[in-house]
């Protein structure tokens, strides 16, 4: 693949990925207008003042007195400088909100990305390779269950098990409160806190990527390049490595892709279960509150990482496979 | 005589119970001599393809080996250990399989699979010359280029080249081939049988070549054995056993090679029935939102006549545009230019519902007897389906569906089964009853026995043959089998690249052919100088 090729294929998908984003926030913009009430009356009655001359200053203030696609474009200008609103209920702007609470959730949610890729994969290569026997069985009924299991079901059993009973793990926040620590010390203390929520999050991943990845391997086993290769003369290890697994990782990487892009949005459960101060708990708490302007925010954020990890998925897919043209 | 290399002893492979026999292969006993190519020709189901796996121990598993012993440079293969037969693999022992548009890793460059050949049996050094030497050797194009290539960019004929490249590496005393051709066009299948003959007599390699096809087996034989339901049932020189096979089997079986004389010519009132001028047709490929695709002309300027009662061939080869012509007939792609006038009517420019009742008049059977009938419907459905949508009653429809069954020599019972229930020749008598359920004036067949053994062919040939006669139907045959076209047409247009390179009188085309690409075609039928021998009564 030539690096003229690839940035033709980004400038293109970037583009594409643009209209995606514009079409979100003004999906946005009319979602704001959908809910009861505008923004100065929803201040005015958490301030409690809401005569009608009040209303109008907020209004004025606010530019909710112009046309409609005078706001949209002012809007649509806002969100292009990154400015997602003012949270009136934390009184901080939304950005800084997110940006303060992004590095958690990406720690936690990343965590638990990488623990289902790697122990699934590794799960389901070697279920295949010992199919129909005991081995096999095993991993393929521990990751039904996984499957099967609700995830706030397994993080209470979790906590239950390593918090409650053996005391080894901390079973919420994300570092000791009031220990000050520093340096490994601290880096430690947030490791052992990220444990249990990052397998809570991770486990129902791990056992889908378990099935695909050994339905996968299967499939490629009984292909005919595999025979072509075992007629050469190739030793099993090195058919398993350099054939078959390569070629079963196709849909794998498709599925964690579509995973990747819930890195920010899909932990609100476990976030919230673990008291883990990501933007899941941002969103969730901003959402009992009628916190509406972060709660955009955190939508517009997520919606972005999905078009982002879309957009990764795709070139990683055209690294991994020839066949896929980058044009 | 020199002492053969490799020896198959009294071989009998079990199947799983429940099979429609007890073995796959019973007490068969081959022989390949070194620079010898001996062929092992049979139908489907004969168990040559499973002994060609038995002596590279490929087997399937669950299918034992029963008795019996396959001697290789001294050793019983089939008692070796697993290690020891690994090494033997592609060093000793290379093999060339039938779909090459699969048996290459897509994510390898096709230098790094020839080079794994090398690799896992611990050659050292310049690796890298090796490979090029070995693609110069299959005369594959600019050999630089192909090794760092992945094998999408290769034709199915490239990458049958590297397969064979990469079977070849490190110099085997036997080449097991099997059925390395059927999957290409016959003008590549020529220049693989030639190059295998080529590299073959100048390396001194012994070959085991499966096939199935006569023409091939008697452009390339030394030796011949005829296989039928697991057992060998001729064994011979390969002119003793074309020319004057012995065994019934063998008799039937080049019996029904299509003998590829054309037929006598009938006279057909010259009432057309079907006209097409300057029909164009071009697909797309690739592009998207931001870039128009770059287009491909599968159907150049086709203009021909089909009258009355006639049968016109179309030859050619894969990617020659003969099936999208066909399909713009009956309107399943619509063509950008051209006329194609039925009985008078032009059928272009109508829409679904002007299209409607044409469509009853014109009827398609399709190539795969296994994929053009819904599977999860009653045969006696599928042949009524038609009728029933043109209005007629249904327990009229169906009761028609029973006659045609007996017209395709299938019995009454067929009516309640489901697709998957009949063998491949079976399922094409429906497609045809399909077809003619619903009693169309012109019926366009796209490769109708392509997919089927040989004497199932010449059965469906026959069944087509009569039909078209008794109903009076006209027929655009579709076909890239020479020897089928001059038997059932009585002209025969030859399309290349999308375009008719020349159109005549069946006997004329074959004859005396005009055109360079025809010639090319005529050249490359397999075994076009042997004729089957007429069964003896």
């Amino acid at each position: 693949m030539g690096a003229a090729k690839l940035l033709r294929f980004l400038a293109a998908r970037s583009v594409k990925a643009v209209i995606v984003v514009l079409a979100i926030v003004v999906f946005q913009f009319v979602l704001i207008r959908l809910a009861p009430g505008d923004p100065a009356s929803v201040i005015a009655g958490q301030s409690g003042a809401a005569d009608p001359l009040f209303m109008q200053q907020l209004r004025e203030q606010f530019g909710l007195d112009r046309p409609m696609h005078e706001q949209l474009l002012i809007y649509l200008r806002d969100m292009a400088t990154l400015d997602l609103g003012f949270s009136h209920r934390q009184q901080q702007p939304v950005a800084r909100l997110i940006l303060e609470r992004l590095p958690a959730t990406l720690l936690l949610t990343g965590t638990a990305f990488l623990l289902a890729i790697t122990g699934g994969v590794a799960l389901g290569v070697m279920a295949a390779r010992r199919v129909g026997r005991p081995a096999d069985s095993a991993i393929t009924v521990l990751a039904l269950t996984f499957y099967a299991t609700p995830i706030f079901w397994v993080g209470l059993i979790l906590v239950l098990i390593f918090s409650v009973w053996l005391e080894w793990l901390p079973s919420f926040g994300m570092f000791t409160v009031g220990a000050e620590l520093s340096g490994w010390a601290h880096a430690l203390d947030v490791g052992k806190h990220l444990i249990l929520p990052s397998l809570t999050l991770g486990l129902f991943f791990l056992a889908i990527y378990a099935r695909l990845a050994r339905a996968s391997m299967l499939e490629v086993a009984d292909q005919d390049f595999v025979r072509t290769a075992r007629a050469k003369g190739v030793p099993e290890g090195r058919i398993v490595r350099a054939h078959v697994l390569r070629n079963a990782l196709l849909p794998v990487i498709t599925f964690a892709g579509i995973q990747a892009g819930q890195l920010v949005g899909g932990s609100i459960l476990v976030e919230t279960v673990f008291a883990w101060p990501g933007i899941g708990r941002l969103a969730f708490d901003a959402l009992l509150a009628r916190d509406y302007a972060t709660l955009l925010g955190v939508f517009f954020c997520t919606a972005v990482m999905v078009v982002v990890f879309n957009l990764i998925t795709d070139l990683l897919y055209a690294v991994v496979d020839p066949r896929v043209e980058v044009a | 005589m020199t002492s053969p290399i490799l020896s198959i002893e009294n071989l009998t492979i079990g199947l799983p119970a429940g099979g429609d026999r007890a073995n796959a292969v019973e007490d068969v006993s081959l022989a390949v001599r070194p620079g010898e190519i001996l062929c092992v020709v049979g139908e489907s189901g004969s168990g040559k393809s499973m002994t060609a796996s038995a002596v590279m121990g490929l087997l399937p598993k669950g299918l034992p080996v029963r008795s019996g012993r396959i001697m290789f440079e001294g050793n019983d293969l089939l008692t070796l250990p697993a290690e020891t037969f690994r090494a033997l693999r592609g060093a000793r022992l290379g093999m060339v399989f039938q779909e090459p548009m699969t048996a290459l890793n897509p994510l390898m460059r096709v230098g790094d699979q020839i080079g794994e050949a090398f690799r896992v049996h611990g050659e050292k050094g310049d690796i890298r010359s090796k490979v090029l030497a070995l693609l110069e050797d299959v005369r594959l194009p600019d050999p630089p280029s192909i090794i760092g290539a992945y094998p999408f960019r290769l034709s199915g004929g490239q990458r049958q080249r590297v397969m064979i490249a990469m079977a070849l590496a490190l110099g085997p005393s036997v080449l097991i081939a099997d059925e390395p051709t059927t999957a290409l066009d016959v003008t590549t299948q020529m220049q693989i049988l030639r190059l295998i003959r080529g590299l073959q007599e100048r390396r001194g390699t012994g070959v085991l070549f499966i096939t199935h096809d006569f023409g091939v087996v008697a452009e390339i034989a030394d030796q011949v054995a005829v296989m039928q339901h697991g057992r060998v049932v001729e064994h011979g020189e390969a002119a003793q056993v074309l020319n004057a096979p012995q065994h019934p089997y063998t008799r039937a079986l080049t019996a029904a090679v299509p003998h590829g004389r054309a037929r006598p010519a009938e006279t057909h009132a010259p009432e057309p029935v079907l006209a097409l001028s300057g029909v164009e047709k071009s697909f797309r490929r690739g592009g998207g939102l931001f870039r128009r695709g770059s287009p491909v002309q599968a159907v150049a300027d086709a203009s021909f006549t089909l009258v009355k009662g006639e049968t016109l061939g179309l030859v050619g080869e894969s990617g020659s545009g003969k099936s999208t012509l066909a399909r713009c007939v009956v309107r399943l792609a619509q063509p950008e230019k051209g006329e194609i006038l039925f009985h008078g009517t032009d059928l272009l420019p109508l829409g679904r519902a002007a299209m409607q009742p044409y469509r009853a008049r014109i009827q398609m059977v399709f190539q795969d007897p296994y994929a053009s009938l819904n599977p999860r419907r009653r045969v006696g459905d599928i042949i009524a389906e038609g009728p029933v949508t043109h209005g007629v009653p249904r327990d009229k429809a169906l009761a028609r569906a029973l006659e045609l069954l007996a017209l395709v020599q299938l019995d009454a019972g067929a009516m309640e089964r489901f697709p998957h229930e009949f063998s491949g020749g079976q399922r094409q008598r429906i497609g045809i009853a399909r077809a003619i359920a619903l009693e169309p004036e012109l019926l366009i067949a796209d490769e109708p026995v392509s997919a089927l053994d040989v004497s199932v062919q010449a059965q469906i040939l026959d069944l087509l043959d009569g039909i078209r006669k008794r109903l009076g139907l006209t027929m655009l045959f579709i076909t890239h089998d020479l020897r089928v076209a001059a038997q059932v047409c009585d002209r025969i247009a030859v399309m290349q690249r999308g375009r008719i390179v020349e159109i005549g009188p069946t006997a004329k085309v074959f004859g005396a052919p005009e055109h360079p690409y025809t010639r090319e075609l005529l050249d490359a039928i397999p075994g076009k100088a042997w004729t089957p021998p007429l069964e003896a009564a």
